[in-house]
């Protein structure tokens, strides 16, 4: 092929975005996917171990929880979430990431307004919102329950 | 049969996690956004029904997104009205996440206190 200086660039520039897409997505298919059968690993065994699904259920997020803290505080999982991306956001451990970092972050502003409040900076949005939606949704239900 | 459950949990799981990936790299929304995008998607698909759906189809690939907890809080405050009337409404959605949410607090506290900023 015939192609000048500005041609090519132009191809490159057209391709390389689509294929970094194509890889960030790749990675976080894979890690997040990676993070899921984890939980369904550690939800099966809870259930071997004898509990219930409500049980099984809460401790498989609270050790999913207290992994993705722990890799935060060694200072992985900023390195795993380069790669994965949403893989690493989307699961319950992005959650728990967007919690412990900023709480280590602003450790030097005081554990009130530091610590306290901006562990809440991503977490609180997603409870507000989800709780109230939540709530809309328990007020549609006694509404059709009335009728 | 159990080594389907993993590989469903897997497939799901990440195909959740790539539309997360496909919303970061084509839009501008950040991540605060898409993670309260995904708590709201899941109590909507939780309350019409086919989030449970997928949580009977995939386990672990629907629960640990998200839009699980999403789908939680749709569960919780759905069992809690239908056991406690309108209080339910108040009680429910949190309740149904208060063990996730509790130990993300203390966890974070801890890595808080004995972690901190990396050292430049």
């Amino acid at each position: 092929m015939n192609l000048t200086q500005n041609d090519y660039e132009k191809l490159v520039k057209q391709a390389s975005p689509n294929s970094k897409i194509l890889k960030n997505c790749l990675g976080a298919f894979l890690v997040g996917g990676a993070i899921c059968t984890l939980g369904q690993g550690l939800i099966t065994w809870y259930y071997s171990l004898g509990m219930d699904k409500t049980a099984a259920g809460a401790l498989t997020s609270i050790t999913l929880i207290a992994l993705a803290i722990l890799l935060t505080a060694f200072h992985v999982f900023d390195k795993i979430a380069k790669f994965a991306g949403a893989g690493t956001l989307v699961p319950i451990t992005g959650f728990a990431n967007s919690m412990a970092s900023p709480a280590m972050e602003f450790k030097a502003e005081g554990f009130i307004l530091g610590v306290g409040a901006k562990m809440f900076s991503i977490a609180g949005p997603v409870i507000v919102y989800g709780t109230v939606a939540s709530m809309i949704y328990g007020v549609i239900l006694l509404l059709l329950g009335g009728m | 049969m159990e080594l389907m459950d993993f590989v469903k949990a897997f497939v799901v799981g990440g195909l959740i996690c790539v539309v997360g990936q496909i919303l970061i790299d084509k839009t501008s929304l950040t991540p605060a956004r898409i993670l309260t995008g995904y708590v709201v998607t899941g109590v909507i698909l939780g309350a019409v029904g086919l989030y449970p759906m997928l949580v009977d189809f995939a386990g672990a690939g629907a629960t640990v997104p998200l839009t699980g907890f999403g789908n939680s809080l749709a569960a919780g405050v759905r069992e809690a009205v239908a056991k406690f009337g309108w209080l339910g409404v108040f009680t429910g959605g949190l309740s149904a996440c208060a063990a996730g949410i509790a130990a993300a607090i203390l966890f974070s506290l801890l890595a808080a206190l004995f972690s901190g900023p990396k050292d430049k």
